[in-house]
C-alpha cells in the first residue's frame, strides 16, 4: 500500500538549482546556488480545490498527482482496510466513464496510472504525453464529481476479491508477512487510528458495503480535502484553465472533522514471538518516535544510517560482516503524521543453536551498539556520510517529474509550502553529531520498545 | 495499491495538516460545465527530442558514448563488458554474477570496508552486476563528486582483490540465501519454470546466481580468471548519461580507464546452444503446505533480442499480459477477482528467452485459474479487434517518450543499443515500427510463438487442496518436483 519513497535530501558543497524550466537539449550549466527549489504556482479553484503547477519542459510529458487527505487512520471499527478498498474503486469508472474506460483511454493515449494508500493520505498519479492533458484532467474530475452515479454491490464485491488477494499476496503469503499486521497491534492501543493494518483485516473486507463507499466518498472525496499538483511539459497558465474548466462541475465538499487520537505510548518491553513457514528466524525492535518534521525525526533518519546504511553501517559491520551471524539488517524512521515508528529488522544466518538463543545473541549486540550511540556521539564521518547519501538521494528523486509532483503534494500537505526542499534539506544539514546521541538516547531506550520475533514452525524443513 | 510494482522499503514521511492555501494562492472564478458526452480528444504527442549519442575513443581504444541530460546535476557512468551470466562454463553457473558481486569487496589499495566508506561519503553509488549478456559497473554521482569517485569506479572494475576471506564471507551470505529462497513461493516458481523448460544443464535452467553446488564450488582462481579474460578494454564500453559534456568528462575518463590495456588472449566468443523446445503440454506442482495462494507460471522457449518480430512480439504482448487492460489481468483480475494481478512476458537475450504468463492466485480458484489462463492463450491466435490493436500500439508508441525521463533510464536504453548492437536508428524509428504493426503480424506471431498445446505450467502451492482439482481438469499429465531438483 505505500509506495517506494526515499525521502532523502540533500546537499554538495556547492549544489545547484534545479527545476527550472528548460530547454531539452543542450544547455548551458545550471547556476550555481546553495538554494535547491522546485518553482511552482499555486491557485485555488471556486469549488475549493488547491492546484499547484510546476513546468519542467525536459520530457514532452506530464504527471497529474492527487492527494486525498485521508488514510486507514480515518477508518471507523469493523472497517478497516477500507480506504484502499476504496482507492481500488476509484478506477472502476464514473458518471461519464464506463467500466474499464479509464485504464483504455489512459493506454490509449500513452499514459500509465496507479495510486497507494497510506495510514495518513491516499495518492492517485497519471503519467501521460503532454498533448493529453485534457484526457487526464477529464478522467481525474469526473470521479471526483461522478463516482457514486456508478458505484454497485457488484463493483465493491469484484475489487474486494482482488484486495483479498492483494492481502494473501503480501501477508498470509509471504514470509514474515504477519509481523507487519502484528507489530502495529502491539504499539498501538486499541483505539489508535495506527492500530490496524492499513491492507485491513479479512472479515473487514468482507463486511464492507457500497453504502460505506457513498459514505466515505461523501466524507472525504470533497474538493476540500484533495490537493492535485500538475507537474511537466506545460505552461502554467494553459493548465490553470483547464482545470477550471475540467473541475468547474465538481460541487464543493466539506472538511472532514479531524480524527480524534489517543495517546500512544511504550512504558515498559512489550515481548512477542510468532511462527511463520520460514527457516531463518528474525527479530524486530520497534520504538514509538515522533511525527514526520518534527524534532527528532530528521536525526533519527542519520540513527538508520549509521546502524544499518550500507556495509560500514555499525550494526551490518559487526553482525553481517565480522560475526556473521545475520544474513540482513536494516533501520528505519518510518515518518507519518500522527506519529512515527523506529524499526530495526534482522534476519539470522542458519545455525545449530535454537532460534530463540540465536536471536537473544542478536538482539545483546544491538543493543551493545545502541549503548554506545548513548554514551558518545557518532563520529563526525558517520554523521557526514550520511548527510550526504541523503543529499545525493534528493537528486535523484528531481529527475522525475513524478517524483518532483509527489514532493509538492507531501510537504504542501506537511507544511502548507509546496517547495519545502530546502527547508527539509536544512534539517539533515543542521545536525551535529551530538544531536545523534541525543536522540538515541531520548526515542531509543532499552527499556520501552517492542520486541517481536518470528521464529520458524515446527515442520519447515523441506 | 492498485497494481503490484516493487516492493516499499520505508514509509513517507508527512506531517500536520495546514489547511490554509499558502501565500501566493489566488482564487479562481466557477465557470461553466464541461462537456462530459464523451472523452476529450488527445491531440498527437509532440515528438520526443533525443540528445545526440556522443561517440568518441580513450587512447587504448575503448569506445565510449556519452549522452548529455543537464536537468539535473548529476551523472551516470556505465562499464559495459559483453560478457555475462551467458559465458558461465558448466558446473560454475553464478561464475559472472558472482565475479561482478565480489569488484567492489576491496579493490585497489581498499579494503571493503574502506571502499564501501569511501564511496557511500561521497553520496555516489557504485553498483555491479551480471544479465545475461553483459556484466556491468555503475557509477551514479553528483557531477561535483565525479572526480573522486571515478578513480574508485576504476579501481572497482580494473582492480578488484578477490580476497579470499571476502570470498568466503560472500559465499555464506549467498548459500543462506538460498535457504531463504526455498521459504517463499514467489522464489520457488522463478526457479522451477526456466529449470522445467531449458533443464538443468542449459545456462537460462538455473539462476543468474548458480546454485548451492555450484556456488559452493567457487574459488578465487574462477574468479580471477573470469574477470582477466573477459573484462579487457576490447570487450567493454564506456557509457556516460548526465549533466556533463564530452570536453568535460573526457579527460577525466581517460585518467580512469586509458591505461587499461588488454590481455594477452583474445576474449573467447561463447555461445549459448539453443535448448529443445518444450515438446508438449506438461504440468508440474510444487509442493507448499499451507500457502494462501498458488504461484502460477505458464510458457516456453520464446525469442532472442535479434528477432526480426521484435516490435510484434511487443504490441502482442500488450495485449495479452503486458498491460493493466490486456487480457489476463482483465481476466483474472478484473473478472474473476482470483489475482491481484496477471501478466506475460518475453524475456529477449542473445539465445532464446522464454516467453512466461504468470499470477498468483487464492489456492481455492488454481484450477479454475488455469483454465482462464489457456482460454486467453487460445483467443490470442484468434484475430485481434481493430480497437484492441489500436490501444496497445499506441499504449507502447506513445508511453516511449516517457522511458527517457532519467540518467538512469537512459542509460538503460542505451545499454541495451550497445549489448544487441542495435542501430543508431533505432530509438527514432522505434514509434512508426510499432504503429506498422498489423493484425495480420500478430496472428502470424500469436501462431508461432503462443503454442499452448506445447506449454509448460508450474504451479506452487498446497498440494492436498490444489493437485486433485488440477487432476480433475485433464489439462495434461503432471509430475511432482521437490525443493531439491529447482535448487541443486
Amino acid at each position: 500500500m505505500l509506495r517506494p519513497l526515499l525521502l532523502s535530501l540533500l546537499i554538495t558543497s556547492a549544489s545547484l538549482a534545479v527545476g527550472q524550466t528548460r530547454p531539452p537539449s543542450p544547455a548551458p550549466p545550471a547556476q550555481k546556488s546553495d538554494a535547491i527549489s522546485v518553482p511552482y504556482k499555486m491557485f485555488t479553484l471556486a469549488n475549493g480545490l488547491t492546484l499547484i503547477v510546476h513546468e519542467d519542459h525536459s520530457v514532452p510529458v506530464v504527471t497529474v498527482n492527487v492527494w486525498y487527505h485521508v488514510g486507514s487512520a480515518n477508518e471507523k471499527p469493523g472497517r478497516t482496510g477500507f480506504a484502499h478498498l476504496f482507492e481500488h474503486l476509484m478506477f472502476e469508472g464514473s458518471g461519464h466513464v464506463k467500466e474499464g474506460d479509464f485504464d483504455n483511454f489512459l493506454e490509449a493515449a500513452g499514459g500509465d496510472n496507479n495510486a497507494s494508500t497510506a495510514n495518513d493520505r491516499t495518492n492517485y498519479y497519471i503519467n501521460i504525453p503532454s498533448s493529453a492533458l485534457d484526457l487526464a484532467l477529464f478522467l481525474e474530475s469526473d470521479r471526483l464529481g461522478y463516482l457514486l452515479d456508478v458505484v454497485t454491490p457488484a463493483m465493491v464485491d469484484g475489487q474486494r476479491d482482488v484486495v483479498k488477494n492483494e492481502r494473501r499476496q503480501g501477508v498470509e503469503n509471504a514470509p514474515y508477512g504477519m509481523a507487519r499486521v502484528r507489530i502495529p497491534e502491539l504499539l498501538y492501543p486499541k483505539n489508535h487510528p495506527y492500530h490496524w493494518p492499513v491492507i485491513g483485516y479479512m472479515e473487514d473486507l468482507t463486511a464492507a458495503t457500497a453504502d460505506d463507499v457513498k459514505e466515505f466518498f461523501r466524507k472525504y472525496y470533497t474538493p476540500q480535502n484533495a490537493t492535485i499538483v500538475i507537474a511537466g511539459d506545460v505552461i502554467a497558465e494553459d493548465v490553470r484553465r483547464k482545470a477550471e474548466h475540467w473541475f468547474a462541475d465538481v460541487k464543493p465538499g466539506k472538511l472532514p472533522e479531524p480524527i480524534e487520537v489517543p495517546p500512544a505510548q511504550l512504558t515498559t518491553v512489550l515481548k512477542e514471538t510468532i511462527t511463520d513457514r520460514v527457516q531463518l528466524p528474525r527479530l524486530y525492535l520497534s520504538w514509538l518516535t515522533p511525527s514526520g518534521y518534527q524534532p527528532g525525526d530528521a536525526e533519527l533518519d542519520v540513527v538508520a544510517d549509521i546502524l544499518a546504511g550500507g556495509k560500514t553501517s555499525r550494526l551490518y559491520k559487526r553482525l553481517v560482516y565480522d560475526m556473521q551471524i545475520a544474513q540482513s539488517v536494516t533501520a528505519g524512521q518510518a515518518s507519518r503524521q500522527l506519529g512515527s515508528e523506529f524499526d530495526i529488522v534482522i534476519t539470522a544466518r542458519p545455525s545449530s543453536d535454537p532460534p530463540e538463543r540465536v536471536l537473544e545473541r542478536i538482539k545483546s549486540v544491538v543493543d551493545e551498539e545502541l549503548e554506545k550511540l548513548r554514551q558518545s556521539p557518532p563520529d563526525e564521518r558517520e554523521l557526514q556520510r550520511s548527510q550526504n547519501q541523503r543529499e545525493a538521494g534528493f537528486f535523484n528523486r528531481m529527475e522525475r517529474v513524478g517524483g518532483k509532483a509527489d514532493l509538492l503534494n507531501a510537504y504542501y500537505f506537511a507544511t502548507g509550502n509546496p517547495d519545502y526542499f530546502n527547508e527539509d534539506l536544512a534539517r539533515y544539514r543542521a545536525l551535529q553529531p551530538n544531536d545523534i546521541q541525543a536522540a538515541v538516547r531520548r526515542w531509543l531506550p532499552g527499556d520501552r520498545r517492542l520486541e517481536f520475533s518470528v521464529v520458524p514452525a515446527a515442520t519447515t524443513k523441506n | 495499491m492498485r497494481k503490484s510494482t516493487h516492493p516499499t522499503l520505508k514509509s513517507f514521511l508527512f506531517l500536520i495538516v495546514i489547511i490554509l492555501a499558502a501565500i501566493s494562492a489566488a482564487t479562481v472564478a466557477a465557470e461553466q460545465a464541461p462537456d462530459r458526452s464523451k472523452a476529450p480528444a488527445v491531440d498527437s504527442p509532440p515528438a520526443l527530442k533525443l540528445p545526440p549519442i556522443q561517440k568518441r575513443t580513450l587512447t587504448n581504444g575503448i569506445a565510449v558514448s556519452i549522452v548529455e541530460m543537464h536537468k539535473v546535476p548529476v551523472v551516470d557512468v556505465m562499464l559495459i563488458v559483453r560478457s555475462g551470466t551467458a559465458t558461465d562454463p558448466q558446473g560454475k553457473f553464478g561464475l559472472a554474477n558472482l565475479t561482478a558481486d565480489m569488484l567492489d569487496e576491496g579493490a585497489g589499495s581498499r579494503s571493503a570496508l574502506e571502499l564501501a566508506d569511501a564511496i557511500d561519503f561521497l553520496g555516489a553509488s557504485i553498483s555491479t552486476g551480471s544479465s545475461t549478456d553483459s556484466s556491468t559497473v555503475r557509477l551514479h554521482s553528483t557531477v561535483a563528486k565525479l572526480d573522486a569517485a571515478l578513480p574508485l569506479m576504476a579501481d572497482v572494475a580494473l582492480r578488484p582483490s578477490f580476497a579470499q576471506t571476502e570470498l568466503d564471507r560472500v559465499k555464506k551470505l549467498r548459500l543462506s540465501a538460498f535457504v531463504q529462497a526455498r521459504d517463499n513461493p514467489a522464489s520457488i516458481v522463478a526457479a522451477a519454470f526456466p529449470r522445467v523448460v531449458y533443464g538443468p544443464s542449459h545456462r537460462y535452467g538455473t539462476a543468474a546466481g548458480g546454485t548451492e553446488s555450484s556456488i559452493s564450488s567457487m574459488t578465487v582462481a574462477d574468479l580471477k580468471s573470469f574477470h582477466s579474460t573477459f573484462y579487457q578494454p576490447a570487450n567493454a564500453h564506456l557509457l556516460v548519461v548526465g549533466d556533463v559534456t564530452p570536453a568535460s568528462v573526457l579527460p577525466k575518463l581517460e585518467k580512469a580507464f586509458g591505461s587499461w590495456k588488454n590481455g594477452t588472449t583474445p576474449v573467447p566468443k561463447v555461445t549459448l546452444p539453443q535448448a529443445p523446445q518444450h515438446p508438449q503440454r506438461q504440468i508440474y506442482l510444487v509442493d507448499k503446505p499451507g500457502a494462501a495462494q498458488s504461484q502460477i507460471r505458464i510458457g516456453w522457449i520464446g525469442v532472442a533480442r535479434s528477432t526480426p518480430d521484435y516490435f510484434v512480439i511487443e504490441v502482442l504482448n500488450t495485449i495479452l499480459g503486458g498491460s493493466f487492460t490486456s487480457r489476463l489481468n482483465s481476466n483474472l483480475r478484473e473478472q474473476h477477482g482470483y489475482a491481484y494481478g496477471a501478466n506475460s512476458g518475453f524475456a529477449m537475450p542473445a539465445t532464446p528467452g522464454p516467453f512466461q504468463a504468470s499470477a498468483a492466485v487464492q489456492t481455492d480458484k488454481t484450477a479454475e485459474s488455469l483454465q482462464e489462463f489457456f482460454k486467453e492463450f487460445d483467443g490470442i491466435r484468434k484475430p485481434v479487434p481493430a480497437d484492441e490493436l489500436n490501444k496497445a500500439r499506441n499504449n507502447v508508441a506513445l508511453g516511449f517518450p516517457g522511458t527517457f525521463e532519467t540518467t538512469g533510464s537512459m542509460a538503460g536504453h542505451m545499454q541495451e543499443m550497445i549489448v544487441y548492437n542495435l542501430p543508431e536508428t533505432y530509438f527514432s524509428g522505434y514509434v512508426s515500427r510499432v504503429q506498422d504493426v498489423t493484425s495480420a503480424d500478430l496472428q502470424r506471431a500469436a501462431q508461432q510463438y503462443i503454442q499452448p498445446d506445447k506449454f509448460a505450467v508450474v504451479v506452487v502451492g498446497d498440494l492436498s487442496k490444489i493437485e486433485k482439482p488440477i487432476r480433475d481438469l485433464n489439462l495434461a499429465p503432471i509430475k511432482t518436483l521437490t525443493l531439491d531438483e529447482l535448487f541443486k
